[in-house]
């Protein structure tokens, strides 16, 4: 196994290659699932629970059954519905306005049952039950420790102690979850905007009962899934059952509201936060008290203590169910929430003990490759010219603040691809990964032109199919670390052979022909052989190599730290995020062009986190009010601040994953820099402008 | 106090502190409380489906459409144009942008029989030939794309932009593409493309 060639070697990788999939899209001809079209095809629809918590006592699907275009019908699917939007029954119509009528003829009798939306009344012993007859609502709890706390805290000379809570987030990406399903004789064909065709197809197997090469998961494109979209779901095995039943296929694809609702969620958190430093700045101690709702799923716990080094800590965790949709992971699990409380209690101990917050974070962070990045990001910001917290007056407020994160993002060893190269010269690749947006179908293209020193148009990847070689699923920063190796292994594999079968045709051995840039030479006679002749030389065999994943190309663990300056406008209480400077680390940047989209995407996330985006479940009715694009409010052109991006180079490590580590930093960062700015600091978010408004009024009246 | 004069006793803070719970500046809020699926979904099926006439991307097209059918769905369902994408189908994301008589609309929010008779331009339509319209091949340049789900919207807002302004500041530019959402946080890559679009467009005469 030979290693990446030098940076200035390459010519495709670490360059900033346009994505060979970018025609297609911006064309309008990329077909998504949401696109696919099929003869006969039906349209199914779900019907959801009105209710958060009921048992379904009976579901009357006769009228709708009746109804003209109506080709196939599910009865009840659960006994019990446990939060507004979960599975009642379903449909499959030749056209949606008939799928959403016989909805409205299904007759549902509930035995409707108390239920709780709010985590703080769930947890307690009294509360109403979230799944009938469980002791409780409390789900999974952790608890770990280092060093002695109080003797910590003993050593302080300052403390700060407060609850942080952070609402629950929705993932919202535009192609709503959804699928088409179309079974041709015992086989299932299953076109699907998930993140993993083969973690899909396997799930779909087990749920279905039916071996797994009978079924193919087919995701070519999809609009997005920060890691909603790891299937399968509900939806998949009634629409499957629905194609089933009516013998043609059926596409179903979930509405604005039915995503919002149903398919996942950035669970909440509430962590009661204590740290203590000594006057030099050497903190102490740290300890957490901490829970969290992912709605009648869990994975609400934090990575504390996040980044910085305690000699000595407490946490304990309670994962709570409240009666709403599932959590699922999104955009680096668990890390912003993490983030945000302990940026923000370490800006606040900071101005207790009079030590400039970056100044703090250098002395108390343990990570080399941060300490660099530090420099380079104040330099960049500007931070000489942070002022003194809530020292300034007037209408528009300046703030700076900073933040850090961390992130694993290594390889998946299981990964696999197969390399062909054709008597005819063609090159593709198959690699059950898929593109959900972050420019994989180039960066496997890119890999594998790069190592056979071909050009980008000269191979073809084949990605997004179960039927191609094992993949991970696209999570956890994981798929360039995963797919990049592979790929260049099967490359060298295939090119091994192919000298090979040349050296048999030429009467000559392997050692005796070198390769470069669609030549190959044999090194005796000094004859060259182009690339077509020497494919055409092959005597009608292809070539065909499979490769796993093997270690040395690529590695975990990145670093970054992200500098925010906002400017709060103290009439209107709205903040804008005026420059953002990101500096992360993700070892040899695949893809410099993609891989800024993906920075900006993440910090793009981060505002909406720190700034608007806030589910709202009503107490008396367990209903999202602002299940919609507008009352759900993510961030548009106008919130776009100045982006700097800075790759911090350890390309000598290999590939790491990039999709979550810049999602994490900002948000402290943001949340700091909106302290500084108005002199007081926030305990919840997002920071929208009522809240503002109230926390300057409460300033002055403070000071007054 | 003479704030709160200025504003004949309601300031805008206090509207705004007012509205509380996180929603910037939505006052109403949309879900209540339903009380069966026949109110929940609705009654949707309508009369007998009429035939209409478009002319799109330059070729006429007749179709028979239910009357509630949107333009978008019928471009999609019935003429296979599937770039223009459905995401809130109410008008809140720009998804569905395309081009009517000149000006953008959203094909989620008009009725297909309103379009009827209507020169209709979507995103497939811009191509000349092979040859990508150069707002398109800047998107591709500048990496202004990423899933690519809100691209076709994007597009056509842009494009409908430099047709009016030809050389629109980057302030126009972030207002013409500030009703299309986008998820995956393609923006300021968008305004590039979008600069460079008009710069190229200016230089190809
Ligand atoms: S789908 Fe038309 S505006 Fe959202
Ligand atoms: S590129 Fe994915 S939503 Fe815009």
């Amino acid at each position: 196994m030979a290693p990446w060639k030098e940076l200035k070697e390459m010519t495709l990788l670490n360059k900033e290659v346009t994505r060979v999939d970018g025609a297609l899209k911006v064309a309008g001809t990329a077909i998504y699932t949401y696109d696919v079209q099929r003869p006969g095809l039906l349209y199914g629809r779900i019907l959801r629970s009105i209710h958060p918590h009921a048992k379904v006592l009976s579901v009357d699907t006769s009228e709708a059954e009746a109804l003209k275009g109506v080709k196939a019908v599910l009865g009840k699917i659960k006994d019990e519905v446990n939060f507004v939007g979960d599975d009642v029954a379903a449909v499959a119509a030749v056209s949606e306005e008939i799928a959403q009528k016989a909805l409205s003829l299904i007759k549902v009798e509930y035995d409707v049952l108390p239920f709780t939306v709010r985590e703080q009344q769930a947890k307690k012993e009294d509360a109403p039950r979230v799944f009938s007859g469980r002791e409780n609502n409390l789900g999974r709890s952790n608890e770990n420790s280092e060093g002695d706390v109080e003797k910590g805290f003993q050593e302080a000379d300052a403390i700060v102690e407060h609850m942080y809570h952070m609402n629950v987030q929705v993932h919202t990406p535009l192609e709503s979850h959804g699928c088409v399903c179309e079974w041709r004789g015992d086989d299932l064909y299953m076109w699907d905007s998930t993140q993993g065709v083969h973690g899909t197809r396997s799930g779909m197997a087990r749920a279905l009962e039916i071996p797994e090469n009978q079924i193919h998961v087919i995701t070519h494109h999809m609009g997005g899934g920060f890691g909603s979209k790891f299937g399968p779901k509900s939806y998949n095995v009634v629409c499957a059952r629905l194609a089933k039943k009516a013998g043609v296929p059926v596409k179903l694809m979930l509405d604005r509201e039915e995503e919002m609702l149903a398919v996942g969620n950035r669970p909440s958190s509430w962590q009661k936060i204590k740290i203590g430093a000594k006057s030099d700045g050497t903190l102490t101690a740290f300890e957490m008290e901490s829970f969290g709702t992912g709605g009648v799923g869990g994975g609400a716990g934090v990575p504390q203590p996040y980044i910085y080094h305690f000699p000595n800590w407490k946490v304990k965790h309670q994962d709570v169910h409240i009666n709403a949709g599932a959590a699922e992971p999104m955009r680096a699990p668990g890390h912003p929430q993490a983030n945000f409380a302990m940026e923000s209690a370490m800006d606040e101990l900071a101005e207790k003990l009079g030590i400039d917050p970056l100044e703090f974070r250098i002395k108390n962070d343990p990570n080399e490759t941060r300490q660099q990045e530090y420099k380079i990001g104040a330099k960049k910001c500007g931070w000489d010219n942070r002022k003194p917290s809530g020292s300034q007056t007037g209408e528009k407020l300046i703030g700076m603040g900073v933040g850090s994160g961390t992130w694993g993002g290594g390889g998946n060893r299981r990964t696999e691809a197969i390399v062909n190269i054709y008597p005819d010269g063609a090159v593709d690749v198959k690699i059950g990964t898929q593109d959900i947006g972050v420019g994989t179908w180039t960066i496997v293209a890119s890999v594998l032109a790069e190592e056979l020193e071909l050009d980008l148009a000269d191979v073809k990847p084949f990605i997004g199919e179960s039927d191609y070689p094992w993949a991970p699923n696209s999570g956890g920063s994981t798929t360039a670390p995963s797919v990049t190796p592979t790929v260049k292994l099967a490359a060298e594999a295939a090119m091994a052979k192919l000298i090979e079968l040349l050296a048999e045709a030429y009467e000559t051995t392997p050692d005796k022909i070198s390769y470069a840039k669609k030549t190959f030479t044999l090194t005796e006679s000094g004859e060259k052989i182009p690339w077509k002749k020497a494919c055409a030389a092959l005597d009608g065999k292809a070539v065909s190599e499979k490769a796993q994943w093997g270690e040395g190309l690529s590695s975990s663990g990145t670093a970054g730290c992200q500098f925010a300056e906002v400017e709060v406008d103290a009439e209107t209480g709205r903040v804008k995020v005026k420059r953002l400077v990101a500096v992360q680390d993700c070892g040899l940047v695949v893809n410099m062009l993609t891989a800024r989209s993906q920075v900006n995407g993440a910090i793009i996330g981060e505002i909406g986190y720190v700034l608007f985006e806030n589910r709202l479940l009503d107490n008396d009715t367990g209903i999202m009010q602002n299940a919609d694009l507008e009352n759900y409010k993510i961030p548009g052109a106008l919130e776009m601040p100045e982006f700097d991006v800075t790759f911090y180079d350890e390309h000598e490590r290999g590939v790491i994953g990039l999709g979550e580590p810049p999602a994490i930093p900002g948000v402290g960062a943001i949340a700091n820099a909106v302290a500084n700015a108005i002199g007081v600091r926030f305990y919840e978010l997002p920071i929208t402008p009522d809240r503002v408004l109230l926390a300057i009024d409460k300033r002055k009246e403070g000071t007054s | 106090m003479s704030e709160e004069k200025k504003h004949d006793g309601l300031s805008r803070r206090s509207f705004l502190k007012g509205v509380g719970g996180g929603v910037v500046g939505t006052a109403v809020l949309t879900s209540s409380r339903r009380t069966s699926a026949a109110e929940q979904y609705g009654d949707v099926v309508g009369p007998d489906a009429v035939e209409i006439t478009l002319n799109v991307n330059g070729q006429k097209r007749t179709l028979t459409v239910d009357p509630r059918v949107t333009l978008l769905d019928a471009l999609r369902d019935q003429l296979s144009l599937t770039g223009s994408k459905r995401v809130c189908n109410k008008g809140q994301c720009g998804a569905c942008t395309l081009i009517c008589n000149g000006r953008t609309v959203l094909a989620c929010s008009m009725l297909a029989i309103d379009a009827d008779g209507a020169d209709v331009e979507t995103i497939e339509g811009l191509k000349t030939g092979d040859q990508l319209h150069p707002v398109q091949e800047e998107f591709i340049k500048n990496d202004a794309l990423q899933c690519g789900f809100c691209t076709p919207g994007f597009i056509m807002s842009s494009v409908a932009l430099l047709r009016k302004n030809p050389s629109p500041s980057m302030e126009e530019i972030k207002y013409a593409v500030s009703g299309n959402l986008c998820r995956c946080g393609t923006y300021p890559h968008v305004f590039k493309a979008v600069h460079d679009a008009a710069q190229a467009m200016k230089k190809g005469g």
